[in-house]
Parts: structure tokens; C-alpha cells; sequence
């Protein structure tokens, strides 16, 4: 088991916890992934991308959006709270001196990208971000961006930040561009990467995406990660994370994340309730 | 399987025991005693619950049962048995009523009887050759000796007469194990008995690998093999859950900055193989693995309990005619599933499930489809699998083995409606530690490669079990494990 060492709540239902994790700390490379359980007998397997790690303090960082009933319990987890933890899973992002690299975070995919775009500069190469977020409030580890990338282009879908657009506008005018980006990397909801895929494509600019799909072990038993890539069934968690964005099936993808859409809402529904009833108990009690 | 109660049998038995008390039994005597049925729960209940179906003999059925053992010298049962039980010792120490010395004796050879009397393929290893079966000309009326077995194993926990084995004088010398199924569990007893320190590295929350993510509950239960677990650890064994060898720490970095002196490799079989027929990625197809997992390690079937959700089915088909078809199958039933389906290519002859299985499995109401495979996968309006269209085999000519395989009967596709479809036709090994540990040697289907005492190609680094073998059996990863620690005990020295 794994101790949870901080917490700190980045937005309304985003979270930021540093867990105790020495082994994945000294081992993850930009573009793995954990599996963390809340609890061992009955909490449900959820992959987490790192965000950031600390192998002089032995931990790492983990975002997450608190959208499920799983991530609401992993959410309630205070400091000193220990909880399973598997990693780092997942093939390391290959990094190369590619030349110009325009990286797109979506919301809480830019966490996982702030560790590609560390290693990206670290090779040597330009790299211009696009941070995009549904509003300024989702907008996150925007510091760490900003001190990072070479040019740093911000949207909101509402222009509560930068600019008032989608990801993809700042993304088709930099493939434009002469000569364009070597290569792309975009992060964020599946339909939000599937559209960075459609607008690079007219541009023949490679893009590589990092899918987080339904995922029990992690290690290559279950196959619920599967998905289709260019025609042939890949395993998220031994074959990816990610893909040639061009070459995945999209809407494939988006159906089998919502396999089981209709018991999670109600699990969800359930989690509301029960925490409005805590809420009220505790007021009832003062 | 029977139709009598626990309560019936045990009757049964009783008189007949009264029948023969005091008596020295000739051979033809021993021939004449009733085979004993396993008491089971009732078909009907049981497929709305999780506990486990076989209830297992009381004494006066063991009493009866041992004493059909005519205790041939030659003992063709033992060379039927993969780590070589001492079938007509344990079983002439049944007769004589000391079950604890019948326990002690099965332990010399095997550490988890209770486990191997449940899921072990007697038929197909022990009880095949049984004199007693030839004579009677059935394979059904050999000695159960999986039975006996069990029996011991559960009198020697419920006595409390259950001990560890004593782990020997420290020998400073320490061992990694990677996987904690049967074959890392077999070889951690046995090196840790020679003084060895000894890690056990798993990569799920719970030790026991196959045991607790793939044998259901009904089954198995998951209280043995913790249980098991228990008996490791009071030897001085430590588990390290949730540590995948490869990724959370490199093989190589286990020799050289670890401080181990030797590893083995018990990792298990890895990625699910699908049919590569179209529509197989659409949701409501779930490989056997997935499936299970869910519902045994992750617990789905406590749905008022556990996070994890499990697919709402109404008509199942389990494609695959091995044990692992029907421990899904079965579990999808008791998970609500309508009807479920089994489509096997073959005949019922040719599954490779233990006989005992396929039974409970019919008489819980699952459906056997022999001489049919799918084609595709259908999705309906909503994207999601609803159909699968089916073709029919007939069995051909023998060929040259004597074994008739199917063929497929051209124009015979039908399409038959499936909310849900769960593949269990094996497993790929899984790539993670020899992509990570480039010196290991796989073969073309990515085994690991070892020699007759289980070495691969590292040396200080054995392996053992599904990942050597692909998809085999509980006993025969056990005999690997063994076979692995031996070797180790002899390079440490």
C-alpha cells in the first residue's frame, strides 16, 4: 500500500495528490501510467497518468478529475491515507531530437503531458503548448507550462483565458505554418485528441495520443484495454499508452469507454446522495 | 454429482462402513464397494449463490472410499500424478482412520492438497490409469483419490493440526519470486525450507495469482487460499503486493541491487487471445480473463459492496470448451444471466474441462453448443455486440493421430442474438518481462526458455508455470515451481 503525503484541490472537482511511491518515483519516464485502488478489498482498478515525480522525496504526483464514484472515494482520501498502487505502467514516450514539437493539453490531459513536454525540452527540442480547458477554473499546472515551453498559446471554449477557441484552431494554424511542426502530441478527453488527429492529418504532421481507456490489471491480462489501431486490436496497457492518433478508432474507443456508462451513473448518482446525507447528518449534529 | 443430499451419502455411508468394520477386505470385497458421490449444493440454489458447489465427504464416505483402493504395489496412480503424491500411502492411512498421518504424507510431495483435490484434472492424471478403474471399465468408478484428498486437507485445517513447515537455519542467502500463483507459492515453500530468505513479488493487492482471479468462489474458495498465503508468511516468506517485476523494478536490478542470489519466474499466462474475427473489439465481448477478474478478485458480485462494475447480461455466450469456458459460464449465470451458451468446435469427447465441471456445469442449466464456432459479431443500433453469427462443424475423417477435427459445414452460418460474449480460448504469454529483460530467451510464442531444471537463459534466474508452459494447470505449475527450487537449493549450497 501506498501513503498519500499531500492532497491539494486544483478546481472544482480536480485533484492533486502526492502519493509515497519510491520505486515508481526513481523508475516512470515521461508517458507511464499507474493503476490506484482506493481500497484493496473493494475499490475498483482506475489508471491515473503521473503528473510529476519526486525521487529525492520518493513520491509522485497524480491529477484527477473526481468524476465517478471511484474517483470521488479516492478524492475523500486525506493525507496519512494509504491506498493501492501499481506502476509505472505503460511504455515510455519515445523522445527524440524531433525539432519542433507542439504539444496540446485538454483539461486534466495536461497532466500527464507536463512530464512529455519536460523530457521533450530536455532533448532539445522547440516546444510550443497549447493549454485548453472548458474554463480558466479547469486550466492546470499552467506555471509549470509556462516556464517549460517555448511558445505557450492558452484557450477556453468560454475565453474566460486566452483565447476563445477550441484546442484544434491554435493547432491547424501551427501545422500551417512553413515549415510545420515534426510532430504533435495531444492529451486530453478522447474526443478532444480524435479531433487534434483529424486537424493534423490534412498536414501530414505525425501525432501521437495517449489513450487512458477501462483497465483491470495493467499488465497485459485483462484485454478490457483493447482497442483498434489501424486495423489491428492493441493493448493500451502493453502495447501503449500511446498511438498513432491518425491510425486509432475513434469511435470504437469512445464506445467501449462507455461500457459501463449505465452503472457508473447510478454509482455516481449514489455517491451524491450519500455524501448530501453526510453533509446533513453533520449539520443535524451541530 | 448426485442427487442424494450430504446427509444421504453420509448414510449410505455409514451402513456400508458398518458392513465392513473389523473386516480384512479381499480385493473382490474392495471392488464391490459403492464409488462415492461428492455431496454438492443443490443446482437450483446454488446458481444464486457464490459458495462452493462440491461440499466434499464427511468420514464414514472417505472411510468407504479409501477402502476401495486396492493398493496396487506398482501404484500406476502415482506416476499418473505430476509431483508424484504417495496415492496408496496416503490413502492406506485413510483406511486406518489417521488422517492426520494421511495429511502428512500427500504433504511430503504436495503443499496445497486442498487446493489440488478441487481443481486438479484427476481423470486425466492420477485416476486415468487407477487398476480399480480399468477393472470396474470405467473411468468414473476409479478410486477418487482428488476426493480423499480434499477430504484430508480440509480434516487437517478444521482439526487445527495444520503446521507450517519449518523453514531450516538462516543460510544468508536470499530469493526472489516473481508471481505469486501456484508455482511461485510451491517454490517459495521449498527454498524457504532450505533457510533461504525468500520476497515474493506480486503485482495485484492479493497473493495467489490464478487461484483468487481466475477459479471463482464456487469453486475455490478464496479463504483456502489465503489460508495458504498464511502458512507462507508464518514461515518467515514476504510478500510485496502490488510490485510488478519489469516495471516497478527491473529484473537484472533484483541480481544486482537487490541482493538476491537467485530469482524465479512464476509470472503466469498473460495476454488473452481473441478469435481475430470481426466486431470482437465492440463492447459486451470480454475475454475469460476480464470477465472473471472482475467477479472473483474485484468482487462485482457484491454489487452492493464493490466498485467495480460488471456487465449486465441476459444471453451469454462463452466461446471454448476448457475449464476457464466453464467457470465463466457458470458465473455469468450466477450473475443473472438468462441463458448462457457454450460453443465448442467439437464434441463434448474432446473438451479439455474437467469432467466434474462440465457436469455441474449442465446441471446448473448452461447450454452446450457442440460442433460451433462464430464467424462475427454483431452490433446493434447502439454499437454494442448483439448477435454473433454461428457456424456449424461435423467431425471429419480420423487423421493420421486418430484425433477426427472439425470441419466447417459450408451455408450453415446462423445468427443467434448475444448481448454478451466471453472468449476463453487461452492465453498469448505475456511480453513485459522479456521486452524489459532482453537477455531473457523466449521462444516464437514468447514462453520463457528453460532447461530440464527450469534455468533460462540468465543464469541465477529460473522459471516455472504458465509462462513456460502456456496455458496449462495448477499441479503441473506446482510441479515446475518444485522442480525450479530444487535447482536452487543446490546452486546456493
Amino acid at each position: 500500500m501506498s501513503r498519500i503525503l499531500a492532497k491539494r484541490r486544483l478546481s472544482e472537482e480536480v485533484y492533486r495528490i502526492e502519493v509515497e511511491a519510491p520505486l515508481v518515483a526513481r523508475e516512470r519516464k515521461a508517458g507511464q501510467f499507474v493503476i490506484v485502488q482506493a481500497d484493496a478489498e473493494y475499490g475498483e482498478r482506475i489508471p491515473l497518468t503521473i503528473a510529476d515525480a519526486d525521487p529525492g522525496r520518493g513520491s509522485i504526483s497524480l491529477i484527477f478529475q473526481a468524476v465517478g464514484a471511484s474517483t470521488h472515494k479516492l478524492a475523500a482520501k486525506e493525507p496519512g491515507a494509504e491506498i493501492v498502487l501499481l506502476g509505472p505502467l505503460g511504455n515510455p514516450t519515445h523522445i527524440e531530437r524531433f525539432g519542433w514539437a507542439v504539444c496540446v493539453g485538454g483539461g486534466i490531459g495536461l497532466a500527464p503531458l507536463h512530464p512529455i513536454v519536460e523530457a521533450l525540452k530536455a532533448a532539445g527540442n522547440r516546444v510550443t503548448v497549447i493549454s485548453g480547458a472548458r474554463t480558466k477554473d479547469l486550466l492546470i499546472m499552467q506555471e509549470e507550462m509556462q516556464a517549460l515551453a517555448d511558445e505557450h498559446l492558452v484557450v477556453t471554449d468560454d475565453g474566460s483565458a486566452g483565447r476563445k477557441a477550441l484546442v484544434t484552431e491554435p493547432l491547424k494554424e501551427l501545422c500551417g505554418q512553413s515549415p510545420k511542426p515534426d510532430i504533435a502530441v495531444a492529451i486530453g478527453p478522447p474526443v478532444m485528441m480524435k479531433f487534434c488527429a483529424e486537424a493534423t492529418r490534412p498536414f501530414g504532421v505525425r501525432t501521437l495520443v495517449s489513450l487512458n481507456t477501462i483497465m483491470i490489471d495493467g499488465t497485459g491480462m485483462c484485454g478490457g484495454c483493447r482497442v483498434t489501431v489501424g486495423g489491428e486490436t492493441k493493448f493500451v496497457c502493453v502495447d501503449g499508452p500511446e498511438f498513432d492518433g491518425h491510425l486509432v478508432d475513434w469511435e470504437l474507443m469512445m464506445s467501449r469507454l462507455k461500457s459501463y456508462k449505465k452503472l457508473e451513473d447510478e454509482a455516481h448518482e449514489r455517491c451524491h446522495l450519500e455524501q448530501a446525507a453526510e453533509r446533513l447528518a453533520a449539520g443535524g449534529a451541530r | 454429482m448426485s442427487d442424494l443430499s450430504k446427509e444421504a451419502l453420509a448414510a449410505g455411508a455409514r451402513a456400508a462402513l458398518e458392513g465392513i468394520e473389523g473386516k480384512a477386505l479381499s480385493p473382490k470385497d474392495r471392488l464391490a464397494l459403492p464409488v462415492q458421490d461428492m455431496p454438492c449444493q443443490d443446482p437450483v440454489a446454488r446458481g444464486q449463490n457464490m459458495h462452493e458447489v462440491a461440499q466434499g465427504y464427511d468420514e464414514a464416505q472417505a472411510r468407504i472410499e479409501a477402502n476401495r483402493c486396492l493398493g496396487c504395489k506398482n501404484a500406476p496412480c502415482v506416476s499418473g500424478c505430476p509431483v508424484r503424491v504417495d496415492i496408496p500411502g496416503f490413502i492406506a492411512e485413510i483406511q486406518k482412520g489417521d488422517f492426520a498421518q494421511a495429511a502428512r504424507v500427500i504433504k511430503r510431495t504436495n503443499l496445497l492438497p486442498s487446493i489440488c483435490g478441487r481443481v486438479c484434472p484427476q481423470e486425466g492424471q492420477c485416476q486415468a490409469p487407477c487398476t480399480l478403474g480399468k477393472s470396474l471399465k470405467s473411468i468414473d468408478k476409479a478410486v477418487q483419490i482428488g476426493r480423499l484428498e480434499r477430504f484430508v486437507a480440509d480434516w487437517e485445517r478444521s482439526s487445527g493440526a495444520a503446521g507450517a513447515p519449518a523453514a531450516g537455519h538462516a543460510t544468508g542467502k536470499r530469493v526472489a519470486i516473481v508471481g505469486s500463483g501456484p508455482a511461485g507459492l510451491t517454490c517459495a515453500v521449498d527454498v524457504r525450507r532450505q533457510g533461504h530468505e525468500v520476497v515474493i513479488y506480486e503485482a495485484f493487492q492479493k497473493a495467489g495469482g490464478v487461484m483468487v482471479y481466475g477459479i471463482p468462489e464456487f469453486r475455490l474458495p478464496k479463504e483456502l487460499v489465503r489460508s495458504e498465503a498464511g502458512v507462507l508468511e508464518s514461515m518467515g516468506v514476504r510478500f510485496e503486493l502490488n510490485y510488478l517485476v519489469g516495471r516497478t523494478r527491473k529484473l537484472r536490478a533484483l541480481l544486482a541491487e537487490d541482493g538476491f542470489d537467485a530469482v524465479f519466474i512464476g509470472a503466469g499466462a498473460g495476454l488473452p487471445k481473441f478469435m481475430d474475427i470481426p466486431g470482437e473489439n465492440l463492447v459486451g465481448v470480454f475475454s475469460a480473463n476480464e470477465y472473471l477478474t472482475r467477479a472473483n478478485l474485484m468482487k462485482a458480485y457484491d454489487r452492493p459492496r464493490a466498485a467495480t462494475p460488471i456487465y449486465p447480461s441476459r444471453r451469454v455466450a462463452v466461446l471454448g470448451g476448457g475449464n476457464v469456458a466453464m467457470d465463466s459460464a457458470r458465473m455469468a449465470l450466477r450473475l443473472g444471466a438468462e441463458e448462457v451458451h457454450i460453443l465448442y468446435r467439437r464434441t463434448r469427447e474432446e473438451m479439455p474441462a474437467r469432467a466434474e465441471e462440465v457436469g455441474h456445469a449442465m446441471e446448473e442449466g448452461v447450454v452446450f453448443d457442440f460442433l460451433s464456432s462464430p464467424t462475427r459479431v454483431l452490433a446493434g443500433a447502439d454499437g454494442r455486440c448483439e448477435a454473433l453469427e454461428v457456424l456449424s462443424y461435423a467431425l471429419g475423417e480420423p487423421d493420421a493421430s486418430g484425433r477426427r477435427s472439425p470441419v466447417a459445414i459450408k451455408g450453415s452460418e446462423k445468427v443467434l442474438p448475444y448481448d454478451t460474449v466471453i472468449v476463453a480460448i487461452g492465453n498469448e504469454s505475456n511480453p513485459l518481462l522479456a521486452r524489459t529483460t532482453p537477455e531473457l530467451k523466449v521462444d516464437r510464442k514468447g514462453h520463457i526458455i528453460v532447461d530440464e531444471r527450469q534455468k533460462t537463459s540468465i543464469e541465477r534466474v529460473y522459471a516455472g508455470g504458465d509462462i513456460v508452459l502456456g496455458a496449462a494447470t495448477v499441479i503441473l505449475a506446482m510441479g515446475e515451481g518444485r522442480r525450479a527450487a530444487a535447482a536452487i537449493n543446490e546452486v546456493l549450497q
